[in-house]
């Protein structure tokens, strides 16, 4: 029998007859992992020697004077090694390819974070890797696939389907039908069949349960509201999973592209484009037509530039637990600048709908309220999408230089 | 019509049945019944029809393209659903719609159902439907008669194929190795004792398909199961060598 789990009616685990053994197992070993409390000690000691764990939550003092009104923390996960909290995710992940003793793995990726980490992961432990990529993808995130190249990993860009993230799923999951033997699929959010929103959830929880720990050290108290982006989901399920039991109201940001009146955005639960549908193995709300066939999406930042969204997210929503509000490209590149300039933190574009929204919010709260965002990832080291994203005028004389020296 | 006695008839004129497969509006529908018209006048014993999904996670990359084609080029569930019950009033042959959960979801799992009934469809084979996830479906395919297909594959136990069993009609679909479809399949001993594998876990027909492309194939199949079934090999000849050539390659393999 096929182990499921629903999050309300969400989740599921639609698998094709070929994965149910393959599945069994990862069921089986990540539920002993978990019921191993050493299992747990391990993941955080690599954590911390190999990543930056506990990352630190930081005071952004002014921004709560620009704003003047909640005090506004920051959770630094992008001070993670590989710059994002999709290091999280892999490692443990990585832990859990071990104990099956399994060899190789493979990942999806859409801007490359993903892809990176996992490589980074596989080379550590010294597994075989291989790293699907839209091939629209792979066009626009050189450096991210030159890195995992180097660090070992082969990165296939992925012809078929609309070319991006959800394809990449699709083509490792077809991998994976062919070698389960010896491989593992690292996917790399808290979507797909059982167990992986659980899984993926579980691992990420780290963020919030530090984040917890670190404010009651600082403030004494709990914050009233905390900010995470939506791509996935799995940053807002690791810090949001900290508070789940206490009175704190969660928003999660989803990619309002160029407005969600325009269909080009990643919105499936802020507004009423998106609806409940099954693919990719789980059910959930998707951005889908009335045939059922997945739409094409848009961000301007490609991690949260994907048609579904978490069934453990789909469920908050409807619960009410969790609110869900979109940031637009515009907004979320003035909430960049504003937090470089003010702050000196350079969120990735994803987390910077999470601030988007906080900024949006911040002014109308009292001084002494205060308020969590997840940083989930850092931009700089994506400066090619950034300075893209800005038009910046001396970046691309820079490039147009940089290409005569190679003769273009 | 009542798919597993269809069968048994079938089997006692012949060692064993062809199965084949064509994605509905690829290349057009136009095209589409122009094939099937072909594919029966080959002789051909039954039909899966593939309603066009965005993400086709089960197949390989010649079925995954007439998808996307098929879609690219506007197909609709509704012009779909229409071909599928013109082609089943025509052709005194079984037809079943192959397609994913979550056309069925969006459309209304018993409105579908039902669909398929009054349109003189014989069953249906959802590869991202486990019964475990499917009681839904299976129930309305129970009060609609009409057969939902198991799969079995290589890596299912000998108790799970027990288990899919019992949701069983008409015929198991046997996937004869790991991976997606239209990919190279050996066909050795370690086949022949899978297959035997499969038939202890029922009394139904079996079906063998992934990557058979030749008469000899079918030749090493006769006697180890009694469907087998085409898919990506027809597709890649009708892109070749237009629609002609499909009829030619059926009657190659008999």
């Amino acid at each position: 029998m096929i182990t499921s789990r629903y999050y309300g009616q969400f989740g599921g685990a639609f698998l094709p007859e070929i994965l149910v053994a393959t599945f069994n197992e990862l069921v089986t070993a990540f539920n002993e992992a978990k019921n191993d409390p050493t299992f747990w000690q391990e993941y955080e000691n690599i954590m911390s020697s190999y990543s930056c764990r506990p990352t630190p939550l930081t005071f952004a003092q002014n921004l709560t004077s620009h704003f003047g009104g909640a005090r506004i923390y920051i959770k630094r996960e992008d001070l993670n090694h590989t710059g994002a909290h999709k290091a999280n995710n892999v490692m443990g992940q990585g832990l859990l390819v071990k104990r099956m003793g399994k060899t190789r793995v493979i990942a999806e990726t859409g801007a490359g974070q993903h892809g990176v980490a996992t490589a980074t992961m596989a080379a550590k432990f010294g597994f075989k890797c291989t790293v699907y990529m839209g091939e629209v993808d792979v066009k626009r995130q050189r450096p991210n696939v030159f890195w995992m190249e180097r660090l070992g990993a082969e990165v296939i860009p992925v012809k078929d389907g609309t070319r991006i993230l959800k394809d990449a799923i699709n083509e490792a999951f077809r991998d994976w039908v062919t070698n389960m033997d010896d491989t593992h699929y690292v996917l790399g959010t808290a979507c797909g069949p059982h167990p992986f929103p659980e899984m993926v959830s579980y691992f990420q929880s780290i963020i919030g349960k530090e984040a917890r720990k670190q404010i009651m050290e600082i403030e004494g108290r709990l914050p009233q509201r905390i900010y995470a982006c939506v791509g996935g989901g799995s940053n807002a399920l690791g810090i949001f999973s900290g508070f789940f039991d206490d009175p704190v109201e969660l928003i999660g940001a989803e990619a309002g592209g160029k407005g969600l009146d325009t269909g080009r955005h990643a919105s499936r639960l802020a507004c009423k484009d998106g609806s409940p549908g099954v693919a990719q193995g789980y059910k959930t709300y998707f951005l889908q037509n009335s045939d059922g066939q997945m739409k094409e999406t848009h961000s301007v930042a490609a991690g949260l530039d994907y048609v579904g969204v978490s069934p453990i997210l789909a469920h908050l929503r409807d619960k009410g637990r969790v609110r869900f509000t979109a940031a637009t490209d515009k907004e979320v590149l003035d909430a960049l600048t504003l937090t470089i300039k003010k702050e000196g933190l350079i969120p990735a574009l994803e987390s910077a709908h999470a601030f988007a929204q906080a900024f949006k919010e911040a002014s109308k709260m009292s001084k002494d309220d205060i308020i969590l965002i997840n940083q989930s990832g850092r931009g700089d080291k994506d400066i090619f999408t950034i300075a893209d994203a800005f038009a910046d005028p001396q970046w691309q004389a820079f490039i147009k230089n940089k290409a005569k020296e190679y003769g273009a | 019509m009542e798919l597993e006695s269809y069968l048994q008839r079938k089997l006692k004129e012949k060692d064993i049945l062809l199965m084949t497969h064509i994605v509905l509006g690829y290349p057009s529908f136009k095209e589409s019944f122009q094939i099937i018209e072909k594919m029966v006048a080959a002789g051909v014993d039954i039909m899966e029809l593939q309603i066009p999904f965005s993400e086709p996670i089960a197949d390989g990359p010649v079925i995954l393209r007439a998808n996307q084609k098929a879609l690219e080029s506007g197909a609709t569930i509704q012009d779909c659903l229409s071909l599928a019950q013109k082609a089943a009033e025509t052709f005194d042959i079984p037809f079943l719609i192959m397609t994913y959960y979550n056309i069925l979801y969006k459309y209304g799992v018993s409105e579908f159902t039902a669909k398929m009934a009054s349109s003189s469809i014989t069953g249906a084979i959802i590869p991202d439907l486990p019964p475990e996830e499917g009681s839904t479906y299976l129930t309305c395919m129970e009060k609609s008669n009409l057969a939902p297909i198991m799969i079995f594959s290589p890596t299912t136990t000998s108790d799970r194929m027990q288990y899919l069993a019992d949701f069983a009609k008409g015929f198991i679909y046997c996937i004869a190795r790991k991976g997606v479809t239209g990919e190279k399949t050996t066909f050795s001993n370690k086949l022949s004792d899978y297959l035997s594998g499969c038939h202890n876990a029922t009394s139904l027909p079996i079906a063998v398909g992934f990557g058979i492309k030749d008469r000899q194939d079918i030749q090493f199949l006769k006697g180890k199961a009694e469907i087998a079934v085409i898919g990506s090999q027809t597709i890649r000849i009708m892109e070749q060598d237009g629609i002609k050539a499909v009829e030619d390659f059926i009657l190659s393999l008999q």
